[in-house]
């Protein structure tokens, strides 16, 4: 009982941060039709950079309290923002209107550039990080195995919830929520309407990668180790979340993050922890066979 | 006569080898309503689409006048025709399904809100006019809303509503773009007799600036088969048939005009008549 609850915890927290980031593959993937294969990279970058923010700041001594965290966060959030854009803009804008898979080809490619110019500039060692945030408190006890959950454990799902609510907000309220969900919708018709499709792609593209940076700094709060190459495994399993909750559904992507996460934690607790990927994308390809649209998704109806 | 709103001037779309539509040349009035008649396959899609910047046109100048200053349609792309001045609907509906009728209003406002917002940096620290300025977009699309008779339906998803009420709001939703001429491709197809009724004096009320408080008047240009619609409200007419033009003026002289007979009633044409009863 006890050993399950602290499995749950453990879990949740994992699931959060691959619900960060399939948000970013869903919301792509609803705007355009694209799978951004380099949205797993741009974790990474995200990552990298709170480390370096990180680095930074306790070189200056001001590395102490929530302030920091939060400041580490926009600082991060800011600059990854930015690489999301350049790809965009780079890499995948002068192919709209191309044949369907060149932005696929050349998002792979991206995801490539990025791993390389990361381990180039930062090294391929992997880089630790002492805790920044230690200790937590204890849930119960029972016998001698004690439940916890760490402080890091409720920072990542704090911020986790309120950067979701933030976005929800966001997207269901705002003119530019309503913008992005009408070219979701038809994308030609909201030109007509005078909207500027290509500045609406770039916000997407800006939010997901926020989200992404915000994930990437959870994963390195909470593992305290990352190298250039943490992207692609998270990158894949999230995308594997956000298929499995529903490509193009938003909630389903924080879903599709949760279950991916408990799947893990929960296989790694019980069976075998060398095995756990394959538990994942085994209960991802039955999901699919039964539901081929996820656990959210709508029936795609081809428009015409 | 009034200003000039839109020339077409020597227009031609070729599609590989056809001509669909040829020289074409006519001039929509500010404040009128302009109908654009001929049998199918006379190119007034086309018309329409190069006018909207779906096609871009083989040849030929579309010059908008605002404020008397001319813009050149066929120079702009995508979203910039739309901020000139240009909304159309469709003949086969294009409204946003998944989102409610009053959602697809505010999304054709979102210029507005846009700016209002600071592109949503400023919605998100809660600084700047966004709330007065999204309570003063719904405040207008509700008065589309009323105007067009879909206030009941307002939190409903656009899909759900019934063909002559998703027309409507499909118009409703153009003119909250605010545009100086709205296009509208075949606003009558598959309405009622009533519906087509109430739809001639929206249409009429939309020109004189009557539909709905605080909206100013706007001319129209429009495709349509009904005839009965098009005599009703046209201040004029201009005729098409196979890509050229054959006739413009008042409904009255287009009526009267020979060629247009021949070519709706399709002298000389045997695609017309079945082939065993030809001589």
């Amino acid at each position: 009982m006890a050993y399950a609850l602290q499995q749950l915890i453990n879990g949740v927290a994992l699931g959060m941060i691959y619900g960060l980031i399939a948000v970013g593959y869903t919301m792509v993937y609803g705007i355009i039709g694209m799978i951004n294969f380099a949205h797993g990279d741009i974790f990474m970058v995200g990552a990298f950079v709170a480390l370096i923010t990180i680095v930074l700041l306790l070189s200056g001594g001001i590395m102490e309290g929530p302030g920091a965290i939060m400041l580490v966060l926009l600082v991060s959030m800011c600059v990854t923002a930015l690489y999301g854009w350049t790809v965009e803009r780079v890499a995948y804008r002068p192919l709209r209107g191309s044949f369907r898979l060149a932005p696929l080809i050349s998002a792979i490619g991206m995801s490539i550039v990025l791993q390389n110019y990361v381990q180039v500039a930062q090294g391929a060692r992997v880089k630790p990080l002492e805790p920044i945030v230690p200790g937590g408190f204890t849930v119960m006890t029972e016998g001698t195995f004690v439940v916890q959950v760490s402080w890091m454990q409720l920072v990542i799902v704090l911020v986790t919830l309120a950067v979701l609510a933030v976005f929800t907000w966001l997207v269901t309220r705002t003119a530019l929520g309503r913008s992005m969900r009408a070219c979701e919708q038809d994308r030609r018709m909201a030109q007509l309407l005078g909207i500027n499709t290509d500045r609406v792609i770039s916000i997407t593209f800006v939010i997901g990668a926020a989200l992404a940076s915000v994930a990437g700094m959870m994963y390195l709060l909470r593992y305290g180790v990352i190298d250039f190459y943490i992207g692609f495994l998270a990158g894949v399993k999230a995308f594997t979340a956000a298929v499995l909750g529903g490509i193009g559904s938003l909630p389903g992507a924080v879903l599709g993050g949760l279950l991916i996460g408990l799947i893990e934690t929960f296989w790694s607790a019980y069976f075998s922890v060398a095995y756990k990927d394959v538990a994942t994308f085994a209960i991802l390809a039955i999901v699919l066979i039964f539901m081929p649209t996820g656990l959210l998704g709508r029936a795609e109806v081809e428009k015409v | 006569m009034a200003a000039p709103i839109l020339e077409v001037d020597a227009l031609s779309m070729r599609f590989g080898g056809l001509k669909a539509v040829d020289e074409v040349s006519f001039t929509a009035h500010a404040g009128d309503i302009t109908a654009v008649i001929g049998p199918n396959g006379a190119g007034k899609t086309t018309v329409f689409n190069c006018i909207t910047g779906f096609y871009r046109p083989t040849s030929g100048r579309l010059r908008l006048h605002r404020d008397g200053r001319a813009t050149e349609l066929q120079k702009l792309q995508g979203h910039d025709i739309a901020r000139a001045g240009i909304a159309r609907t469709f003949q086969n509906i294009r409204l946003f399904p998944g989102m409610t009728a009053l959602e697809n209003l505010l999304v054709a406002q979102h210029r507005p809100l846009m700016r209002a917002s600071g592109f949503a940096i400023g919605a998100i620290l809660g600084l700047s006019g966004y709330p007065a300025a999204e309570r003063a977009a719904i405040a207008r699309a509700t008065r589309w809303l009323e105007a067009t008779g879909l206030i009941e339906r307002a939190d409903d998803p656009a899909g759900a509503l019934p063909y002559g009420q998703q027309r409507r709001l499909e118009i409703a939703r153009a003119m909250c773009t605010s545009p100086l001429l709205l296009c509208l491709d075949e606003p009558a197809a598959g309405l009622n007799p009533r519906e087509s009724v109430d739809l001639a004096r929206l249409l009429r009320a939309i020109r004189d600036g009557e539909a709905a408080e605080g909206e100013p008047p706007c001319s129209l240009l429009l495709i349509e088969h009904d005839m009965g619609v098009v005599m009703g409200i046209s201040d004029r007419v201009v005729v098409l048939d196979h890509g050229k033009k054959i006739a413009d003026g008042t409904p009255a002289e287009v009526r009267a005009d020979p060629r247009v007979i021949a070519a709706y009633l399709g002298e000389g044409d045997e695609d017309e008549v079945p082939a065993e009863a030809a001589p």
